[in-house]
């Protein structure tokens, strides 16, 4: 274990190392791409290496960093939640590491500084992983901050556009504000534990009422980061603007990050679980994996799309966690393992596959310069890989077999099925209303890839930039495709996986699947053999062989099919004008469910003569939350500005009497 | 499991494949009859996929590989599910490799591929018709796995087989909760298979088709597979509704005897369900695009009434 700790500090090294030489690149662009990016990888494959150990050997590593206050040194620990959130990171950094050395070409010749670029993305990396592997809350919130403020600049950086300015703003603030939430939670925690120290932490006996303090807190910190409704708004403003491969970490491994946030201080800081908390988690994470994919059809600017999806993967993973807080707090510990499980897989599932569609948004965007779907069309053609690769993450993030997604959605719908052992009648049927927003999410999750798939990359194209689209470079492609061999192999062999996962709800919750195994590799049986079988390797097998099989057989004729107009019902032949856009396709779900967006639509007659249809489809979230509060704090504001007379005898008064009342509190 | 149970499974497999025009063709000449029409024979649906398959496929200029290897992925995918449901006996092993919810997914997997060639050619019936098919899926597949949760809930499995076993043991309480399921997973069976009130698989007007608009493109092969893998979809929910719900006369073991019985059982069932088809789809319309809403949702409430009623009711009790 403490070769793991070793290669974790190497991971943080090199990230650090790689911010450090990205400043070159001041100098000569070329360093960025050839010496910070892959130093980025190497830092993601030691990160990797480090997680997949603690996984495998199980048992915890604890190190002290030389730095620090005097009676607080800065603690690490490793242990197996710390490894597989080293793998989430290091997985997708990796990715980023092969891919970036392409994708940051373009920005060689452009005026923004590419220095800023490496250098902040080597510190948000190293930020990350302090996160993971701090042991005391001061290490935590340093590392959460340099984790923020690091990426607060890469969402800055084509701050020439006012909206991204505006949404790198939005970013810091929401940022701040979770950041202060955990903080207090902390500070709850550290009161009662005696110490700053998470081993204190753990000690520490809450009554119900501080416990609830404490948790709310950190949901609300934690929720913000990671884009639960109702605190969402801000996430696919700041993710888009980021570029692509920044993008990737920041929904891929960012959220995470906020994910295993949660865990650590709920799961093991706090350590109590009550089920009217799974309840609240529960509830906020199917609300939220609903209006996330929701939200996402109506999109069709692609990276803003993706960032949506974000929203509503979150939510699942929520799902997840909260029926393993509920099951725990009504004595089910076995079953929470399930709903544990399925939680953790989909944050690995969701790194990769969020990361393999951002890259390929990125990838888009490298060779037609488009991000709205509308102009898109017929890109399979153009760049036949990136086709390949995005359709696999199509298919995983729809959670459709024998990929990834489908394995971990498989694993929660076991979990909430296994509800009829709940003693009390209301959760009983809490549950299975979750299992049915899941179910309605994973379909429409499906609708929304079809639209963004059929757009983008079939049909004919909608203008003429990305009708002479070019394929990505090498480097941009390798990064995509071990994204998208990985999700298929953690479609295929589920069982391998969990089992590597099985040590985290074994050492955070004292049990894990017993039986997930139980009849060989081939069977994925997380409660029983009994209850639920899913032979992925079989299905897949079946799948690919006959299919095979079939183009075997009778695609022996495919140079005999002869090409023709198209028939489309003996009309005229279809113009790219004549498709269906993102837009239309999308229409019958927005007019099904449009009480829940704010739909602005008119047809009007312009100057010109010509009627144009308007349709701005917004988020709720803005009108019933942000807004009132931003409206509060300026009139807030306009009632302190009346302290500022101008008159210094005035503002001297004030702080004496400041004084007077402190050192009467003190006193 | 022994090696002759894998045998046996492959058979079943093949058998799905082998009946699946034949209730087609069976449907539509009880709808006939129905509608004083003599009809075609009941074995028109082989002749016509004989027919395309002899035929040369042909493609459009703008049609990608994707369109060429839908159709194989969309009936594979189809032709997996079916053969997890069981047809004859509950005693194979393909119900342990994929669950009910491993099925929606294969069905998923298909619908998805099935929207994705509609969208190809870049066609405007094309893109339409994904975009109701993916909306009418959205609203039915909840709806569907919230009726087969209720069962498995009760049955304490999401195996099928094992499903099955637990309704002939329970020797047909009438649970309030089967009756929400079923009545739900009717209306998601009639929605998904693309049948009236829904869709019209007899239509070809442009603006009202849903699946035909999707296929629309294909021709000789690609089309067969496609047809048969819709005519597979009906065979298996009819499979579904018939076996789940009304378990009598499957066999529980691997016997020639029980198979035989199985053999007929279920085909008498899926003869009776043809005709309700048939009779349902005589005295109803097609509704317009935007009631289908709520009829699904009606779908939706009462699957999850019957999932409620269980877990509240018969939980406890």
């Amino acid at each position: 274990m403490t070769a793991a700790l070793w290669s974790a500090g190497v991971a943080v090294g090199l990230a650090l190392l790689s911010a450090v030489l990205s400043l070159f690149a001041a100098w000569a662009p070329r360093v960025l791409r050839l010496v910070a990016m892959p130093l980025f990888g190497l830092a993601g494959l030691a990160s990797l290496a480090a997680g997949v150990t603690a996984l495998i050997q199980g048992g915890v590593a604890t190190g002290e960093l030389p730095m620090g206050l005097p009676w607080l040194p800065w603690r690490i620990r490793l242990d197996a939640l710390s490894g597989l959130f080293l793998c989430v990171i290091g997985v997708v950094s990796f990715a980023v590491g092969l891919y970036g050395p392409g994708y940051v070409r373009r920005f060689e010749r452009g005026r923004d500084p590419v220095q800023a670029l490496g250098g902040f993305a080597g510190l948000f990396l190293a930020g990350m992983l302090l996160v993971v592997l701090a042991d005391d809350a001061f290490l935590f919130m340093v590392a959460w901050e340099l984790m923020s403020l690091s990426s607060y600049f890469l969402v800055a950086f084509h701050h020439d556009n006012a909206a991204n300015r505006r949404a790198a703003f939005l970013y810091l603030l929401m940022a701040h504000i979770g950041g202060l939430a955990i903080l207090l939670g902390f500070g709850v925690l550290a009161s009662f534990g005696g110490g700053f120290a998470f081993d204190a932490m753990r000690g520490a006996q809450l009554p119900f009422l501080w416990s609830s303090v404490a948790f709310v807190l950190a949901f609300a910190g934690f929720g913000m980061k990671a884009g639960l409704v109702p605190l969402h708004a801000w996430l696919p403003e700041a993710h888009p603007a980021a570029p692509s491969h920044i993008s990737a970490l920041m929904s891929g491994v960012m959220l995470k990050v906020a994910v295993y946030g949660f865990i650590r201080v709920l799961f093991d800081l706090i350590g109590q679980f009550h089920w009217q908390w799974g309840v609240a988690v529960l509830v906020i994470g199917s609300v939220s994996a609903l209006m996330g994919v929701l939200y996402a059809l109506m999109q069709h600017d692609l990276k803003r799309l993706l960032a949506y999806h974000s929203v509503e993967n979150i939510g699942i993973i929520f799902i997840g966690l909260g029926l393993a807080i509920l099951f725990t707090g009504s004595g089910h510990a076995a079953l929470a393992a399930v709903a544990f499980v399925a939680a953790l897989y989909h944050c690995v599932n969701h790194a990769l596959f969020k990361g393999l569609l951002f890259l390929g948004a990125g990838a888009i965007l490298h060779s037609a310069n488009e991000r709205d779907l509308e102009s898109m069309g017929g890109l399979l053609r153009r760049m036949p890989w990136t086709g390949l690769f995005f359709l696999t993450g199509c298919i995983s993030i729809s959670a459709l077999p024998p990929f990834n997604g489908f394995v971990s959605e498989w694993l929660t719908f076991q979990a909430a099925l296994q509800a009829w052992q709940l003693d009390s009648g209301v959760l009983r049927s809490i549950v299975p209303i979750a299992a049915a927003m899941l179910a309605l999410t994973g379909a429409l999750a499906a609708a929304c890839f079809v639209k963004v798939y059929g757009v983008a990359f079939l049909g004919q194209a909608r203008s003429r930039h990305v009708r002479h689209a070019r394929p990505v470079p090498l480097s941009m492609r390798t990064g995509q495709g071990v994204l998208a061999v990985l999700c298929l192999l953690l479609g295929v062999l589920p069982t391998t996986f969990v089992g590597l996962l099985n040590e985290v709800p074994r050492q955070v919750l004292g049990q894990g699947l017993s039986q997930a195994t139980a009849h060989g590799w081939l069977w994925l049986t997380p409660v029983s053999p009994e209850t639920a079988s899913y032979g992925a390797p079989l299905v897949a097998f079946a799948l690919f062989a006959a299919v095979g099989l079939g183009l075997w057989l009778f695609g022996r004729g495919i140079r005999r099919v002869r090409r023709c107009d198209a028939w489309d019902c003996g009309f005229a032949p279809p113009t790219p004008g004549m498709q269906y856009t993102a837009t239309a396709f999308a229409q019958p779900i927005r007019r099904v469910f449009s009480l829940l967006f704010l739909i602005d639509e008119a047809v009007g007659r312009q100057e010109d003569g010509q009627l144009r249809h308007r349709l701005q489809v917004s988020d709720r979230a803005w009108g019933i939350l942000y807004l009132p509060v931003a409206r509060a704090v300026e009139k807030a504001a306009r009632q302190v500005v009346r302290l500022q007379s101008g008159n210094v005898r005035i503002y001297l008064g004030w702080s004496l009497a400041t004084l007077v009342v402190l050192l009467w509190v003190i006193a | 499991m022994s090696a002759s149970s894998w045998v046996l499974a492959l058979l079943q497999a093949l058998l799905y494949v082998a009946l699946a025009p034949l209730l087609t063709g069976w449907v539509r000449k009880a709808k006939a009859r129905l509608q004083n029409r003599r009809g075609a024979p009941v074995l028109q649906p082989y002749r016509e996929l004989y027919k395309l398959f002899a035929k040369e496929a042909r493609m459009a200029h703008t049609a990608s590989v994707l369109f060429r290897a839908a159709p194989y992925i969309v009936f594979i995918a189809l032709w997996l599910a079916a053969s997890a449901v069981p047809l004859l006996t509950t005693g194979l092993p393909t119900a342990a490799i994929a669950d009910v919810i491993v099925i929606a997914g294969l069905l998923a997997l298909a619908r998805f591929f099935l929207a994705l060639a509609g969208m190809d050619v870049g066609t405007a019936f094309g893109g339409m018709g994904a975009s109701r098919e993916m909306f009418v899926s959205a609203l039915a597949e909840p709806a569907m796995l919230m009726a087969v949760f209720t069962l498995a809930m009760t049955a304490h499995s999401t195996n099928l087989a094992s499903v099955v076993e637990y309704q002939l043991l329970s020797h047909n309480v009438l649970r309030p909760s089967y009756m929400f399921a079923l009545a739900g997973l009717v209306l998601v069976a009639v929605a998904e298979t693309g049948r009236i009130p829904v869709d019209n698989p007899a239509t070809h007007l442009e603006l009202t088709m849903i699946h035909e608009a999707m296929i629309l493109e294909y021709s000789g092969r690609h089309l067969a597979l496609m047809e048969w893998a819709a005519q597979l979809k009906l065979l298996l929910y009819g499979t579904l509704l018939a076996n789940v719900f009304f378990p009598w006369g499957i066999a529980q073991d691997t016997g020639p005897v029980a198979l035989c019985l199985g053999l007929a059982a279920v085909s008498t069932k899926l003869a009776l369900l043809g005709v309700a088809l048939a009779l349902s789809e005589t005295v109803l319309t097609k509704m317009r695009l935007f009631r289908v809403p709520a009829f699904l949702d009606l779908a939706l409430l009462l699957a999850l009434l019957g999932l409620l009623s269980h877990v509240i009711l018969e939980v406890g009790a």
